[in-house]
């Protein structure tokens, strides 16, 4: 074997071990939100009297949002695939896009909490709305975290371009990002419609 | 063993991640959230159909969403993701459905009047 093909096959070893690496990170915060799961499972029907999912919940303003949040990951992927085929400017573009739409979902879920709590309904309400805020206020917090990263990523290509880091970046941000559509599906599933209905 | 494949142009390419692929995946998991949607606003399902169809539909969006953008399983062996995936997915059945079984044994074993309550703790707590 030349020494550019081991050195190439080094590198390619070292690049799965980051991503490797990424992924047992996710697969952690799966198990964290498992138990914030079960602990809003089980906290479900203890409201003290006051309104549960059935009366708080906006479902038709809920499903916006899911659609926003799940359009920013395909369109996180397609950021992704503009990076392979080394286009800058639909990089940039479509990293805005995500973005956006992103921006946007963590927006109304803001504005959801802020009603609720303007309502009376803040966590301190029941054991049901702190369940239901720590749930999907951890989830909201990786959004944000998520955004942040999003925004420098996109400033680092903008001025300095695609090479460097920015391939292993962005392909770990893609995870993430789709990561927390996954997350989402259960909160939507489970928090809004399952408790929409009882 | 990867010895004989070409280095790639870039190493984190994910295999096969096309456009055509995310646009169908995208497109599945819009029409799996209408359907669950829609299941959840309808009145003439029963809640106990509506709760198992949502569920059923959740499951696929997830598996359709690991598939199609996140890869899992699409990697050569040992599968090192699909292994971390599965830990993964073990600790989190054992710790929800652990967590709803045991909660729902204390509260079935909880005295749930509160003149009963009182009188256990008077007479027979001896506090």
């Amino acid at each position: 074997m030349s020494v550019a093909a081991h050195h190439a096959q080094a590198e390619v070893a070292a690049a799965n071990r980051t991503v490797l690496g990424f992924w047992i990170y996710l697969m952690t915060d799966c198990m964290l939100f498992a138990a914030l799961f079960a602990t809003f499972a089980v906290m479900r029907g203890a409201t003290d009297g006051g309104p549960g999912g059935a009366e708080l919940f906006d479902l038709p303003y809920i499903l916006i949002e899911t659609m926003l949040l799940l359009t920013s990951s395909f369109t996180a992927g397609m950021a992704l695939i503009s990076l392979h085929k080394k286009k800058k400017q639909q990089v940039l573009l479509w990293l805005g896009v995500t973005f956006a739409l992103g921006a946007a979902f963590l927006g109304m879920e803001l504005y959801e909490f802020a009603v609720l709590a303007h309502e009376g309904y803040s966590w301190s309400r029941s054991g049901f709305l702190s369940a239901y805020f720590t749930l999907v206020g951890t989830h909201g917090l990786h959004i944000t975290f998520g955004l942040l990263w999003l925004l420098v990523m996109a400033v680092q290509i903008a001025r300095k371009g695609l090479g460097g880091n920015t391939v292993k970046r962005m392909t770990l941000f893609g995870m993430f990002w789709h990561f927390l559509d996954v997350i989402w599906i259960f909160i939507f599933s489970i928090v809004y419609l399952w408790s929409g209905l009882v | 063993m990867s010895g004989h494949e070409k280095p790639q142009v870039s190493h984190f390419d994910p295999p096969h991640a096309t456009v055509r692929a995310y646009v169908y995946g995208f497109l599945s998991c819009v029409a799996l959230t209408l359907v669950a949607y829609a299941v959840a606003i309808t009145d003439s399902i029963s809640a106990t159909t509506a709760i198992a169809i949502i569920a059923a539909l959740a499951i696929v969006q997830c598996i359709v969403q690991l598939v199609g953008f996140l890869h899992v399983g699409n990697e050569f062996k040992p599968r090192w993701k699909l292994s971390v995936f599965i830990l993964m997915l073990s600790i989190v059945i054992i710790v929800v459905a652990g967590s709803l079984w045991i909660m729902n044994n204390l509260n079935y074993r909880m005295i749930h009047n509160p003149g009963e309550m009182r009188d256990y703790v008077e007479r027979q707590a001896g506090f």
